[in-house]
């Protein structure tokens, strides 16, 4: 780009005299930051399977993919920025992408382009089929599409760019390469018998315990529903309790790492004196969680009435809070 | 002993009667319902398998796989199929084995093509080839539990046997697969899984037979020069491996010693997930081999499953129309694949990108054609058993190709008139004019990759690679399928078997395809309006019994074997799924030759060869 479109990071509370526009700009260091990050987003140059072709494609004259950028396709992952997992991941090479991702300085994104990347697509109930790369590594923007057209691809990079617009810097779970220490690297799954999620590790060996001991293990009941029987009643039933085998599910990795990222907030608060007022993170803003309104309902069942006057305040609570 | 029987033309019967008579009790003829060719005692396959070679004159093994028939007649067998370079029909033998300890000498003494296809019925089935050089998983990683191919095997997602399955039929209950698994992934372990050796045992099986340290047998030698071997790995993700292809060489000093393909890093089940499919679901799925050249891999499985319909009551071969479109869809996507092919092959010796953005900016328009007939740029599925499943459109329109904001749109036979008599004529003679005399790419092509004919066909290789040898092998002459016999054009040969004549027989095929196509048109002209599609047949019933359709894909001899078999009511009625789905993916089998290609060149020619075969990962490892 010759010129520097420097209106398009202006911030409306402070207005520029008309004439200066071009030349000055006031803006806050997260609207930069997102600014040029964007503007230079280098995918990491890595085809997997068919999804491959059409992002070439997208690379290729027709589409060109430069004009957002992106053109600057590094083979090395330690120059890049964005992993686009484009096709079908196996068991067999999950392993190198996760230690691929974590080569990746960070910031770093994902973007799982199609329908295999994203939840194993056609091939999902395949013995050597990864259902979806979030199975490892956290997504950032699904495409879909079997394969995405390169049009797709172009969209969902663009919204990928809309996600890094929106993230802010005072908000530590939208960037938490900012935060304190190093972040902790994704473990890599080993090949046995079966691939093994380092993390699942536990729960493996309560399975294989079990196994040993002659218990049935590994199969996991689903709640008996009748296919005809829920027509008329409407009444919430009490969910059937899970299994004992199902509720050890939860990753005791994860709320570890929970855990102390939360200390290191709290300590880094206290370290700032308490200037950070107690109510200032809302609500995280992953763009996979669903609207945290929902869960805060009471448990009856009742349906809730809309109340317009709430709903506008709602509304216009989180508008001042972007602001 | 015996005298040779000196059989080196004739028909498939003659050289079956001459093989019962000299190995009397040894070959048996397959007598079952709807099967052919004959079944060879184990103990003398070698034997047998060497007269076929040598006496009978099948010198080119195109496939070897192996079937399960757990549930049937509780045996596992090793099917053959063996052709004349000179053309015609395949000689099929089978060996038969136990499933338990079960073993079949291996054939790679007589053809080493048959490597790795053993390998990967070691893989796949478990069974054992003694005499194999490097019995080694193929696909899968060494350690994997269990073979997954055989029938009594199930995956993690596992459901029901068949499709469709009853969990996702419209009134029933859905549920997704990881709903089951208790650890949310698509894994399972056996029950005596071993939790203190949880460990990566694929690379050290690996590396182990790759040779490192010093050459001691040049440690006495006074005038050699003492040099280090040393191991290097490529891949799987490196951007010259056209995919996830891995290699691990041995050098000496920069000479290639050793060369070891890795493979299976988009292994993604795909002859499983067939054997649970209705055969009509298997189309989709052929798309996504050879994912740039969706159209041929439709036809050839079409084929396939059409020759066992065809032994059916209610069939109907297809209309001289959709034969016509099939061909020309076929063509177009030949030419798609060598542009694509050689913009990649000089993208690996160095010229990045340049040339191949060149090369495949005329892709675009016949995508965009494919698109307007099938609906997909890449994945059409469009063929059907009986014919093609829509005429072509009489209009190409579509947002995707906005012109100053307005839609394009065009009269179809006029765009397909322009694109074939002109636009890729011109572009052809574009890429040969900007490449062909190039210093750069004459010296680093010319000489190197050698591959002698001889070779070429034992090792199976098919395709420009084996015509680039010398041998005028083209399936769509050898053994004719669709409309090709009456049309006009010759089989592209060049006899230095290196890699610039692998790129010329690619220019050379690509002004053939035109010639071709030139003749489709006026036939598309004249047959306007005819059917292309049959009664429709959604979930038919297959006849019993075994067939290999094989057409000449851009990449080479692309095979399905289909058996259609089931147990107890379901073979009487004919059964909807496919027992057996088998792809011989030409892929796949060139690799075989790629070791013995390396040897002996420097370590930058090996990207480059490798690029001249054109591989495509999702057919090499299915």
């Amino acid at each position: 780009m010759s010129e520097i479109q420097l209106r398009e990071i202006h911030s409306t509370e402070f207005p520029i005299p008309m004439e200066l526009q071009d030349n000055l700009a006031i803006t806050s260091l997260s609207k930069i930051y997102n600014w040029a990050r964007r503007q230079s987003m280098w995918p990491l140059l890595f085809g997997l399977a068919c999804c491959a072709i059409e992002m070439i494609a997208t690379a290729a004259s027709r589409y060109d993919l430069s004009r957002f950028g992106m053109e600057v396709m590094r083979g090395s992952p330690r120059q890049s920025d964005l992993m686009i997992v484009s096709g079908t991941v196996t068991k067999k090479m999950v392993v190198p992408i996760v230690r691929l991702y974590n080569q990746m300085p960070e910031p770093r994104y994902v973007l799982a382009m199609g329908a295999c990347a994203s939840g194993g697509g056609p091939f999902k109930e395949g013995y050597n089929v990864v259902s979806g790369i979030d199975k490892y590594v956290p997504v950032d923007v699904y495409v879909p599409g079997c394969p995405p057209t390169p049009q797709a691809l172009l969209y969902g990079l663009i919204a990928l760019q809309k996600k890094i617009d929106g993230q802010s810097l005072a908000n530590m779970d939208d960037v938490p390469w900012y935060g304190v220490g190093p972040s902790e690297p994704t473990p890599i799954p080993v090949l046995g018998p079966d691939i093994i999620d380092p993390r699942q590790r536990d729960l493996i060996r309560q399975q294989a315990e079990r196994a040993a001991a002659g218990l049935p293990y590994a199969v996991r009941e689903l709640p008996q529903i009748k296919p005809a029987a829920p027509k008329k009643a409407t009444t919430p039933k009490p969910t059937a309790p899970a299994p004992a085998v199902a509720t050890e599910a939860v990753d005791p990795a994860k709320a570890e790492r929970l855990a102390k990222r939360e200390a290191a907030l709290a300590k880094k608060r206290a370290a700032e004196g308490g200037a950070a007022p107690a109510a200032e993170t809302p609500a995280p803003v992953a763009e996979a969680a669903p609207a945290p309104a929902a869960a805060a309902e009471p448990a009856s069942g009742e349906k809730p009435k809309f109340d317009k006057a709430a709903m506008l305040e709602k509304i216009r609570q989180r508008k001042a809070s972007k602001q | 002993m015996d005298k040779p029987l000196e059989l080196k033309t004739g028909t498939i019967a003659d050289a079956i009667a001459a093989l019962k008579e000299k190995y009397p009790g040894a070959v048996k003829d397959d007598s079952r319902q709807g099967y052919s060719g004959i079944v060879v005692d184990k103990s003398k396959l070698v034997e047998v398998a060497t007269a076929i070679r040598d006496e009978l004159g099948f010198d080119y093994l195109s496939s070897a796989t192996g079937v399960d028939y757990f549930g049937i007649s509780d045996h596992m067998e090793v099917v053959y199929h063996a052709y004349r370079t000179s053309g015609g029909a395949a000689l099929v033998f089978k060996a038969q084995t136990g499933r338990e300890n079960a073993e079949i000498p291996s054939l790679t003494p007589v053809w080493p093509g048959a490597d790795f296809q053993e390998r990967e019925i070691w893989d796949l089935y478990g069974i054992k080839f003694p005499g194999h050089p490097n019995l080694k998983r193929i696909l899968m990683w060494e350690g994997f539990a269990g073979h997954p191919m055989r029938k009594d095997w199930k995956e993690a997602y596992y459901e029901e046997e068949h499709k469709p399955f009853g969990s996702r039929w419209p009134g029933g209950w859905v549920h997704r697969a990881e709903e089951l698994n208790v650890y949310g992934h698509n894994v399972t372990y056996p029950a005596d899984l071993d939790l203190s050796k949880l460990n990566d045992a694929s690379e050290e099986a690996l590396y182990s037979g790759m040779g490192l340290g010093v050459n001691v047998t040049q440690l006495d030698d006074e005038t050699a020069l003492k040099v280090d071997r040393l191991v290097v790995n490529l891949g799987p993700h490196h951007p010259s491996t056209h995919g996830v292809f891995r290699m691990v060489v041995t050098l000496n000093g920069e000479t290639i010693e050793l060369l070891e393909p890795v493979m299976g890093y988009l292994h993604r089940n795909h002859e499983k997930i067939g054997e649970r499919n209705t055969f009509l679901h298997n189309m989709p799925f052929t798309d996504r081999l050879d994912y740039i050249a969706s159209m041929s891999n439709n036809l050839g499985y079409a084929l396939a499953v059409e020759q066992l319909l065809a032994r059916g009551a209610r069939w109907q071969p297809p209309s001289y129309r959709a034969e016509v479109i099939r061909v020309l869809m076929v063509e177009l996507t030949r030419i798609v694949n060598h542009y694509w092919a050689i913009g990649f092959f000089l993208n690996d010796l160095g010229a990045f990108f340049t040339p191949a953005l060149y090369a495949i900016a005329e892709r675009e328009k016949i995508l965009d054609f494919f698109e307007a007939t099938a609906g997909s740029r890449m994945m059409c599925n469009y063929m059907r058993f009986g014919g093609v499943f829509k005429d072509i459109p009489e209009r190409i329109r579509g947002v995707a190709n906005l012109l100053n904001d307005q839609v394009r749109d065009f009269n179809t036979m006029d765009y397909l008139t322009e694109l074939i008599n002109d636009r890729i004529p011109r572009s052809i003679d574009e890429l040969d004019r900007l490449l062909t005399d190039s210093e750069i790419i004459r010296s680093r092509c010319i000489g190197v990759g050698y591959l002698p004919p001889e070779m070429a066909v034992a090792y199976s290789c098919a395709g420009p690679l084996l015509r680039a040898s010398g041998v005028p092998y083209d399936v769509r002459r050898a053994e004719p399928y669709s409309i090709y016999p009456e049309l006009d054009f010759d089989v592209a040969v060049r006899y230095n078997g290196d890699l610039y004549d692998r790129y010329l027989l690619r220019l050379d095929e690509m002004r053939e395809s035109v010639r071709i196509l030139k003749q489709v048109l006026p036939r598309l002209e004249a047959t306007k309006g005819q059917n292309v599609f049959g009664p429709a047949q959604h979930t038919p019933r297959v006849p019993v019994g075994e067939s290999y359709g094989r057409v000449e894909n851009p990449k080479g001899e692309l095979g399905y074997y289909v058996v259609s078999n089931g147990i107890g009511e379901e073979a009487s009625k004919g059964p909807q799924n496919p027992w057996r789905y088998h792809v011989r993916a030409p892929s796949f089998i060139n690799l075989t030759a790629l070791g013995a290609m390396c040897k002996g060149h420097k370590v930058a020619d090996v990207v480059a060869i490798l690029g001249s075969i054109d591989i495509v990962l999702g057919e090499t490892d299915r």
